[in-house]
């Protein structure tokens, strides 16, 4: 399997990446933002996270205007399968990948700590591995991980089983931390082939590190 | 030809940055503050002599990157 991890001046989780898929067996390769075209035969594109572009303007907001964004919206219009983390979700719903925008925390404080998440829906190819209120404990580090959406927007997202992962405790009680609508985490586009979230499944590869629960979410990916 | 762009949350998006300020100001005594929002300037010098075209390249700017439409409102001022 073939991974594209993009690349804009600022990102800062490209080699995490790289690396939780180089252990999972697949083949990868760094795209540079300033690329125009996807490498043939890539399986899955991730939009790493970071600070592209020190996050003027808005998280996000600048690195839409790169060539590759145009590269990678025809890939996700044929089908490819996209995938954001942190400031790549962000990137995503700048560019109208996926609904919904990303606010500044509610308590305005950077946060950088292990959260749980509570899985709501797997009929997809990103957390088929992962049961329905399974719990899992991955790290966050944000600053603007508010996700806002109106409420049609919303009802739309549960109609279609487009939300994926919701803040909770380590039970599975809703825990908000950063003042998102519904406590929403990480949420897919209606074709399911757009993949979005605040987490870091990437950071949390090994036991040792605190959590291995982001390698059955990434796995998913492999072979769908 | 000078254009002065407003970017605002929107009505009914939470403001939180706005709400922090207000707490702040009331703390300090200020108690005829009712509400703050916190908001940015953009501020874009043009080589344009035709406000209304201005004005229109503007807004398209707005539309494709100044302003994130799902949750922010602008405003554009033209000046000569």
């Amino acid at each position: 399997m073939k991974v594209g991890i993009v690349q804009f001046p600022g990102t800062n989780c490209e080699y995490d990446t790289q690396h939780a898929f180089t252990a999972l067996g697949c083949e990868t390769q760094i795209l540079w933002h300033k690329e125009d075209s996807i490498p043939e035969g890539t399986d899955l594109v991730v939009v790493a996270g970071g600070f592209s572009y020190g996050d003027y303007l808005r998280s996000g907001a600048i690195a839409k205007m790169s060539p590759i964004m145009k590269a990678l919206k025809i890939y996700a219009d044929n089908g490819g399968k996209v995938l954001g983390i942190c400031n790549g979700f962000q990137v995503l719903t700048e560019t109208g990948l996926l609904p919904g925008a990303l606010k500044r925390n509610e308590g305005l404080h950077f946060i950088s700590r292990h959260h749980h998440l509570k899985v709501i829906n797997n009929d997809n190819g990103f957390l088929r591995h992962c049961e329905i209120d399974q719990v899992v404990n991955i790290p966050i580090a944000h600053h603007d991980g508010n996700f806002y959406i109106d409420s049609e927007g919303l009802n739309e997202l549960y109609a279609n089983n487009q939300v994926l992962l919701r803040y909770s405790d380590k039970s599975g009680n809703i825990d908000n931390p950063n003042g998102s609508v519904d406590s929403i985490a990480g949420i897919c586009n209606k074709a399911k082939n757009v993949f979005g979230l605040m987490p870091h499944p990437e950071r949390a590869m090994e036991t040792l590190l605190g959590s291995d629960d982001g390698r059955a979410m990434l796995e998913g990916f492999i072979n769908s | 030809m000078k254009a002065i762009i407003n970017v605002f949350l929107k009505n009914g998006v939470l403001d939180s940055q706005g709400k922090a300020v207000q707490h702040a100001l009331s703390g300090h005594g200020f108690e005829s503050v009712k509400d703050v929002r916190v908001g940015k300037q953009i501020v874009i010098e043009m080589n344009e002599s035709d406000a209304s075209v201005a004005k229109e390249k503007v807004a398209h700017m707005c539309e494709e990157l100044l302003a994130n439409t799902v949750i922010e409102d602008y405003d554009i001022e033209i000046q000569a």
